[in-house]
């Protein structure tokens, strides 16, 4: 026993590994022989390349926005004028709905997890994630999540509850049909993608982390990641007992939200806005970590006071919990309660103003050239920190209560997600372009779509702000003549208009650019990070050899002579793992081969879960072959003792 | 102090603010919306400062002038460094944020604090609870007998505080008339309430402020408030039975009325029509409005709302009922008798 755990432990000696004697092209060849995927379509369905996976995330989520934003366009057409009857009353209820959902789980938390998931491995000098396998069938649960919303619109079967989905609206009693079901079954589809991706990611951060990369010289962008995360693992619980919940009351008539059987109602708002507010930090703290990466860059120079912009990012991610009732301030709570949630939401804007501050003080140290992803980053900074002060107003019980529900919420949290992390992302895939496809983004055109972008989202969401003043409420088809309405709706409309145009023009940009742009350099920005010692495209081994990191800006401190760290074996995949906060070597560790069982087991789990919309039955025999499949994933290659050891 | 405050708020807002209807969170006409107009101008004020700053620092970090010898790559050995100036700033601006967050909070509280406490002494009680998609309104009084029940317009003495109780009796609702005050939930299985205190006459118009399904957007409120002696005449004139109808065409409504589907829901007191599934119809010819705010009370619109509600209101719990020409004709006269 005792040596078949020494065999485990030291591989037997005559394996190839990377080193003086291995390197250059025939490392390289070799390398991509061992680390590439089979070919085909069962090949691209087998890969647990995090590149690959990474990649489709992003797609798919721009895709998503792209479907929401269409839905946004025929709101606001419907919104140009008073008493308009483009779409009638229950229609405009499902757009609405399907808008929101959209936005917020099939575009905003992905997207974001799909950038960390293609980024994370890169920025910290390793090879693949953490659990390849368990990342594909993320995608995949997240792909059969978006697909069965999308599909029940087409089907005129979309859930038209509000992306809140409030009982007992949404209860059994009142939500008709099997809407409110397919609306609580794809937030299960998309809670599981997002906690697989977020355990994932939280393994790959604290394990994987190149030699010498302890945690105080982490990149800002890996320490957002870190921290929502690990924001993903304590918030979605709650809405996944919400939504089980929910689904029982409808399903096997429980009645945890039926106040007439001693259920609550506002149990759900509970539970839904402990996971909803932290998600809102879930989707802008990643942005903020793209931001402190493009400032870095393009000031060239490093974060001023990096401790207090991982301490603000640290705070955010704490104090996010703590904020929940202020989507509740009109539930009639008690009111000194109001209070304690009044400073907390208030108080969350310090580390903001504090990280505001770094980011302003390094351009300031440093010097900046206005290239388009600092140009994002100016809009964001213009934008987002108005989103942020109407933020603070709607802290105050006595300002919320009149704007809660009305268009100046709507016009606020436009500001902070549209402001606050849709444009440090379009800044983010501009700065990261290269290194996805290995190609440039035209500068002429991002410059001419960030300004449409800019201008036509400030003409577009400003005059909510007047709209919800003058007594406009959300989530209404129309509105009548004389309320003062008609000006703020016209031109909110017009300037939806522009942010489509410019929306366009960037998606335009991208094709065009991933076909045809100017090749890129391994580091054409001369950025400081990890992703940018190696390829643009990465190979599929990420690295030929594994980076050592000696300061936070490891390509700035020595620029043409990159230590690295040899040893790995090359005729398998093999991982270097390090210690948690010092970033010491620790053991190797083998890394999954691709594989099909993820994908079948992604199909088996979405038939389960789409059958329990029909019958709970469907749980018990939906589990049978999703239990087979996950055998099958997870059945021993090898003699236990070739089995990974933790030692 | 709150008119001088609406000015200065109406300035800014411009032309816009002329056109603003009476469902307006700026109209400062009861406490809490005057309230809510100086602690709005407070936060605006001290927001207003931070964001400047923020865009200065911004603007004067991007065009400040640089050492021309400085090459365009990074300096390997300096771009970590950070000046002492920078570090004196950073305290500072955490100094400037915390203290004016701490200036707001502390405002919002003593905000919140008048709005609850100034308002104690109730000097009438009602309670009004939500349906899809209409408000029942009932004046709450000891004496059963003297209360009365409306739907979808409620009239309150000018000066006199207000407790409202609110309930619902399926989805959640928000009551909101915000030229009087915030907003607050009406919540199935729970009790809640808002004080009013109106402090000038006016019509004002609420709307449901929480999606409650299909017309959630047609869930409107009339609210009149007027001089007490006003309120008064109108509270003895609803507190009346309806009275009998006397020509030969209101009969026929009359009868149409109390005979056929109008009244398993309606109820109109004095008559056999009895109704609560709907509004309260008593008097429903005194309001101001038909179907929760849908359309204005006139003779053409209560033709157009009986013969089709559906069209007028898609998804609304009153069905189309088809019905003979001279049907409709005699049970619109009756129900214009409904004062």
């Amino acid at each position: 026993m005792s040596s078949a755990l020494e065999k485990a432990k030291a591989p037997p000696a005559d394996v190839p590994r990377d080193g003086p004697g291995l390197s250059g092209p025939v490392l390289e060849a070799r390398l991509a022989r061992t680390w590439g995927r089979p070919r085909g379509l069962i090949g691209w369905l087998s890969s647990v390349d995090h590149k690959d996976i990474g990649r489709r995330y992003i797609v798919t989520a721009l895709t998503f926005l792209a479907l929401a934003g269409a839905l946004a366009l025929i709101m606001r057409l419907q919104l140009a004028k008073p008493e308009n009857d483009l779409v009638g009353a229950a229609r405009y209820n499902e757009i609405f709905t399907m808008h929101g959902t959209t936005m917020m789980f099939l575009f905003a938390v992905p997207v974001m997890q799909g950038v960390q998931i293609y980024l994370t491995p890169l920025m910290i000098g390793t090879r693949a994630m953490a659990f390849p396998r368990l990342t594909a069938v993320s995608f995949y649960l997240y792909l059969a999540g978006g697909c069965l919303l999308w599909v029940a619109f087409i089907l005129n079967i979309a859930p038209d509850i509000g992306w809140f989905a409030y009982p007992p609206l949404s209860g059994p009693q009142y939500g008709v049909g099997k809407r409110p079901d397919i609306w609580a079954q794809m937030v299960t589809f998309t809670e599981v993608a997002s906690l697989a991706a977020a355990v994932t990611l939280i393994a790959t951060i604290l394990k994987q982390r190149a030699p010498g990369m302890s945690l105080a010289r982490m990149p800002l962008y890996v320490w957002t990641t870190l921290v929502t995360s690990l924001m993903v693992v304590f918030s979605m619980p709650a809405v996944a007992l919400a939504s089980s919940l929910l689904l029982s009351d409808r399903l096997v008539g429980t009645h945890f939200y039926n106040p007439a059987e001693g259920g609550d109602a506002l149990l759900w708002q509970h539970l839904f806005w402990f996971f909803g507010h932290p998600e809102v930090y879930i989707i802008f703290l990643p942005a903020t970590g793209f931001v402190s990466e493009i400032v870095a860059t393009f000031s060239r120079r490093s974060i001023v006071f990096y401790p207090v912009v991982v301490l603000s990012v640290v705070a955010t991610g704490i104090l996010a919990f703590g904020l929940w009732v202020h989507h509740m301030f009109a539930t009639g709570l008690p009111r000194v309660g109001y209070s304690f949630y009044t400073a907390a939401s208030i108080s969350v804007s310090i580390p903001t103003a504090l990280q505001i501050f770094c980011w302003i003080a390094t351009l300031w140290e440093g010097r900046p050239r206005l290239q388009v992803p600092l140009l994002y980053v100016i809009g964001f900074i213009i934008t987002f920190v108005i989103g942020g002060l109407t933020g603070v107003m709607i802290a105050a019980v006595p300002l919320d209560l009149q704007l809660h529900d009305t268009y100046f919420i709507v016009a606020h949290f436009h500001y902070v997600l549209i402001g606050g992390a849709v444009f440090p992302l379009l800044g983010a895939i501009t700065y990261w372009f290269p290194k996805f496809t290995g190609r440039m983004m035209s500068e002429k055109i991002g410059k001419l779509g960030f300004w449409m972008l800019f201008l036509g989202f400030q003409l577009a969401f400003f005059p909510m702000h007047v709209a919800g003043i003058y007594g406009m409420p959300r989530r209404v088809y129309t509105y009548p003549a004389g309320m003062g309405l008609e000006w703020p709706n016209l031109l909110s409309s017009l300037g939806s208009l522009v942010v489509a145009l410019a929306v366009l023009l960037f998606v335009l940009n991208m094709v065009r650019s991933a076909l045809g742009g100017r090749r890129a350099a391994a580091n054409p920005w001369d950025g400081s990070s990890l992703e940018w010692a190696t390829q643009s495209p990465p190979a599929d081994y990420n690295f030929a050899h594994i980076p050592v990191v000696e300061s936070r800006a490891p390509l700035w401190g020595s620029r043409d002579h990159l230590p690295v760290v040899h040893g790995l074996r090359v005729d398998d995949r093999e991982l270097l793992l390090t210690t948690v906060m010092d970033a010491v070597p620790d053991v190797r560790e083998p890394s999954a081969q691709p594989s099909p069982w993820p994908f079948i087991s992604s199909v088996a789990i979405s038939v389960m879960f789409i059958g329990s919309i029909l019958s709970p039955w469907a749980l018990v025999v939906g589990a049978i072959p999703a239990t087979i499949a996950m055998a099958a994933w997870f059945w021993p290659k090898g003699p236990p003792e070739l089995e990974p050891t933790i030692s | 102090m709150t008119r001088l405050a609406h000015r200065l708020i109406a300035l800014p807002l411009g032309f816009l603010s002329a056109c603003a209807g009476n469902q307006n969170a700026m109209g400062g006409q009861g406490l809490e919306s005057a309230n809510f107009i100086v602690l709005f101008l407070v936060f605006l004020a001290v927001c207003a400062v931070m964001y400047l700053l923020v865009l200065a620092g911004l603007g004067i970090a991007l065009r400040r002038r640089r050492d021309a010898g400085q090459a365009n790559s990074v300096d390997e050995d300096r771009h970590e460094e950070t000046s002492a100036r920078t570090k004196v700033a950073l305290i500072v601006w955490t100094g400037l944020v915390t203290v004016g967050l701490t200036i707001l909070t502390v405002a919002s509280f003593f905000s919140d604090r008048s709005n609850a406490s100034s308002t104690r002494r109730s000097g009438l009680a009602l309670t009004i609870t939500g349906n899809q998609w209409w408000w029942n309104v009932q004046y709450d009084t000891s004496d059963p007998s003297a209360s009365v029940r409306t739907a979808n317009e409620i009239h309150l003495p000018v000066n006199v505080p207000v407790h409202v109780t609110l309930k619902s009796n399926d989805v959640i609702h928000s009551f909101w008339v915000p030229n009087l005050a915030g907003k607050q939930d009406l919540i199935p299985g729970r009790q809640t309430d808002i004080e009013l205190l109106p402090r000038r006459t006016g019509v004002f118009h609420g709307q449901c402020a929480e999606f409650c399904g299909v017309q959630h957007t047609r869930m409107a409120l009339d609210v009149i408030v007027e001089p007490l002696d006003d309120f008064r005449r109108w509270y003895a004139q609803q507190l009346a039975t309806a009275p009998a109808p006397t020509t030969r065409l209101q009969m026929a409504g009359y009868r149409y009325f109390v005979t056929r589907e109008c009244s398993s829901c309606h109820n109109v007191a004095g008559s056999p029509a009895g109704g609560q599934i709907g509004p309260d119809l008593t008097h429903v010819a005194s309001r101001r409005s038909i179907g929760a705010g849908t359309l204005p009370l006139n003779r053409g619109n209560l033709y157009g709302w009986i013969a089709d509600p559906q069209s007028h209101k898609p998804g609304s719990r009153m069905p189309t009922i088809p019905m003979e020409p001279r049907d409709l004709h005699s049970l619109v006269a009756y129900i214009e008798t409904l004062k």
